[in-house]
């Protein structure tokens, strides 16, 4: 088997899993029982916040424990925007932001928030300028991801820090789910002021995640209930979960310089192979600096890529797409679309992700199995659709 | 581009007088520790002066490390050059450029220790100065008041470039002062009192009341983690936990209420001196300033500084609050100190505790208690310590 979907959840780390099953059955008490195994449950929780925070480069009072990336996005825009809704009715975010960012600012327009979702260009990044004539004086929020979940397109989050810091007004939330323990993260020389992070894909547990809020922001909670996390998201904490991540994220953060270069390496590798198979167009820029080096995307106009998941998977590879299954049907992707492809283009995008475990030779191994699939499909191919040289096709990659 | 080395300039008392060598030891053997978890850094040692080859480790990281060593005067983000007047002009220009908010005026100052490369110092600033005048438009020269100074340090073997001076913690090295004996309470104040106790080089023991069942080991537990945070400046620290909770109760009925505070508090003053005498300490650090609380009148620290003979060292004496509090936020013991434990001056608190304490009255009261001193000599006797380091690792950390 082979497990190429590492951007959609990662296995739990061994390590990991032993320390949660210890926790669970050992350290049951709840953090806010006043006797000994209280206190102990509570240490843990203290110890899981310190070592995210140190992790981080941030004071542990910064780190709230969440249920993982879908709440964090939700708490922060949600919870900045409510507790700032009288300094202002404008938000901006991305065309091509993660679905549960994406959709809370559909619910916020509901509300009357006026909401600009920003271009991306034909690589997927969204332009610093375009967020500066963006703002205004009623801006309250600007809510970008570090790494494109779907394509890989890093985002210019420093640049748009340095702009947003000559606006205290502006809180500036980064959904950094598929870039910690991939990429640099430095929240303070970056000006975010909320930060959304996953343990599941880093090979941490489900159901945990976190939300570093910048001393000094607020946050209108989300839940009612006992104040636990600062207030800011009450219920009984999940004490092992959340050991669970702090080790997890620790072990990938230092892992991190060493992997990149693994990961790098393992990228250049599958995207040359992929340049040069006809039916295939890689997503995102052709510059890997711009890229996050864990996965790849791309497309093969005029193929179904649920037929091209499912026949891979009868080789043993597992990888994914992206577009959504609407009755059966490939609808295109959002995120495609809003990078300029054409509507058949955009809804045959496959995503191949990994962790550094894995090799050069398995990647190759994804990519002669892939070319053998497409060679038998290819036929299949409605007339007329697919690859073409005269076809303007912007953003793919060398 | 990352800063390439730190240059840590060293305090000026600790380059004389007998305890030079003891003094330098014992700062390096801190920094070394405090870095500890950037091994890439790599040393150089001149004479009041340290060379820290950063190796690709981060420069804001291990300056946050260094913020925490006292004896540190100043240190710079440096970046290094070859001995090649092209090169040093090239990466002149570069930390120039570097500077935020862009500088109007500039000027080159250089120290050549390497003579025998061909320019002496004046034509090295001259050059390079001039190299970078070209290339930098609206930048001018001033060599009286300049925003930056590009500063050329010429070593043997090769060239640092910087224009940043960092100011460091200051102060002496931990220990160079002598021993002293710090009342830590889990407020704001104690904490921050036995870091300015620390920076003048005291060795500090920490000692703490505790009255279970009436405190909880939540407050003990703080307790341990404000500690851990100050041998984050000076190193391994012992904490004496005295169990209080016998003579607290046993004094409510003797005493009246309105003196219980002054009464209690000199009572631990005796405790904390006894364990100083055996300690071998010779000072009392404590955290009280002028007027805070109804205990921190000047008749109430009169009246409980009488108990002791030796000097009590009150660093806050005359801070604001405000200013406390920010000592407490740089220092980290803040985010502890407010956790809401009680401990052992919160309970028992009298509601209208006095302001003026009768000497006569309070002496009179200690009287009526003739099983004072023995529960004093049990106390000590009974005095649990405990030895507390930042990098101790306890059952709990195995998990992370």
């Amino acid at each position: 088997m082979l497990y190429l979907d590492s951007c959609a959840t990662t296995p739990v780390h061994p390590d990991v899993a032993a320390v949660i099953h210890e926790v669970m059955g050992t350290f049951y008490g709840n953090p806010s029982s006043i006797h000994r195994l209280g206190l102990e449950a509570e240490q843990l929780v203290t110890k899981a916040r310190r070592v995210l925070a140190d992790a981080l480069g941030v004071r542990p009072g910064e780190i709230v424990f969440t249920s993982g990336g879908t709440e964090s996005n939700n708490l922060a825009i949600k919870g900045a925007v409510n507790a700032n809704r009288a300094r202002g009715r404008h938000l901006i975010t991305s065309a091509v932001e993660h679905a549960s960012v994406y959709e809370a600012f559909r619910q916020l327009e509901d509300e009357g928030f006026h909401v600009t979702y920003l271009p991306v260009d034909e690589t997927g990044a969204v332009r610093v300028e375009d967020v500066e004539k963006a703002l205004t004086d009623e801006t309250i929020l600007v809510s970008l991801m570090h790494v494109n979940n779907e394509v890989g397109r890093i985002q210019p989050i420093e640049e748009v820090g340095r702009l947003l810091g000559a606006r205290p007004k502006v809180l500036f939330h980064v959904d950094a789910i598929q870039s910690i323990g991939k990429l640099p993260v430095r929240l303070s020389e970056w000006g975010i002021d909320l930060l959304s992070g996953s343990a599941h894909k880093l090979e941490g547990p489900k159901g945990a995640g976190l939300l570093y809020v910048r001393e000094g922001v607020r946050l209108t909670p989300l839940f009612s209930g006992g104040g636990q996390e600062h207030g800011y998201r009450s219920g009984t904490e999940n004490v092992p979960l959340i050991v669970g991540m702090a080790k997890a994220i620790r072990m990938a953060m230092d892992a991190q310089p060493d992997n990149r270069r693994k990961l790098e390496q393992l990228r250049a590798g599958l995207v040359s192979r992929l340049s040069e198979m006809p039916d295939v167009q890689v997503s995102g820029s052709g510059r890997p600096e711009e890229m996050a080096p864990h996965l790849v995307h791309f497309t093969c106009p005029g193929m179904k890529s649920e037929v091209i998941v499912h026949a891979l998977e009868q080789a043993g590879i597992f990888i994914s797409t992206r577009s959504a299954c609407a009755s059966g049907e490939s609808s295109p992707s959002r995120v495609l679309l809003a990078m300029g492809m054409d509507k058949e283009r955009a809804a045959s995008g496959l995503r191949v992700s990994y962790t550094a475990s894995r090799t050069a030779g398995e990647l190759a191994r994804f990519a002669d199995e892939l070319a053998a699939v497409l060679a038998k499909l290819s036929p299949m191919r409605p007339a007329g659709a697919g690859r073409s040289v005269l076809q303007p096709e912007g953003g793919s990659a060398s | 581009m990352q800063p390439e080395v730190i240059i840590v300039r060293l305090g000026e008392v600790m380059l004389k007088g007998r305890n030079r060598g003891r003094f330098v030891r014992t700062v390096h053997a801190q920094i070394a520790d405090l870095l500890g978890a950037m091994p890439r850094i790599g040393w150089k040692q001149e004479f009041g002066r340290l060379y820290l080859e950063l190796n690709g480790e981060r420069y804001e990281e291990a300056a946050r490390q260094l913020d925490k060593v006292f004896g540190i005067v100043s240190y710079s983000p440096a970046w290094k050059a070859p001995l090649d007047l092209e090169a040093i002009q090239e990466t002149g220009l570069m930390v120039m450029k570097r500077v935020e908010p862009a500088p109007a005026t500039f000027k080159v100052s250089s120290r050549r220790a390497n003579k025998r490369f061909p320019l002496d110092s004046q034509q090295i600033s001259y050059e390079v100065g001039g190299y970078i005048l070209e290339r930098m438009s609206g930048l001018t020269v001033d060599v009286r008041h300049p925003e930056a100074e590009l500063r050329v340090d010429m070593r043997q073997e090769e060239v640092y470039l910087y224009t940043e001076v960092a100011a460091g913690n200051g102060g002496y090295p931990i220990g160079s002062n002598g021993r002293a004996m710090l009342m830590l309470s889990g407020g704001i104040d104690s904490p921050v009192a036995g870091w300015m106790a620390m920076r003048r080089g005291l060795e500090i023991e920490a000692v703490h009341f505790h009255s279970y069942p009436y405190t909880s080991d939540r407050a003990k537990d703080k307790v341990i983690e404000l500690t851990k945070t100050l041998t984050q400046y000076g190193g391994p620290l012992k904490l004496h936990l005295v169990g209080f909770t016998d003579i607290q109760t046993r004094m409510l009925e003797a005493v009246r209420e309105n003196i219980r505070i002054t009464v209690m508090r000199r009572i631990m003053m005796r405790i904390t001196e006894k364990l100083a005498h055996r300690r071998k300490a010779l000072g009392i650090v404590t955290g009280e300033n002028l007027g805070q609380v109804a205990s921190q009148t000047l008749p109430s620290l009169h009246a409980i500084g009488q108990v002791a003979t030796l000097p009590i060292l009150r660093p806050l004496i005359t801070l604001d609050k405000q200013e406390i509090i920010r000592w407490a936020e740089k220092i980290g013991t803040y985010e502890t100190s407010i956790l809401p434990y009680e401990d052992c001056c919160t309970i028992f608190v009298p509601k209208s505790p006095t302001t003026n304490p009768n000497m006569a009255v309070v002496e009179r009261a200690e009287q009526a208690m003739p099983w004072l001193d023995e529960a004093i000599e049990e106390a000590v006797a009974k005095t649990e310590t405990i030895e507390v380091y930042w990098k101790q690792r306890d059952t709990l950390d195995r998990f992370f």
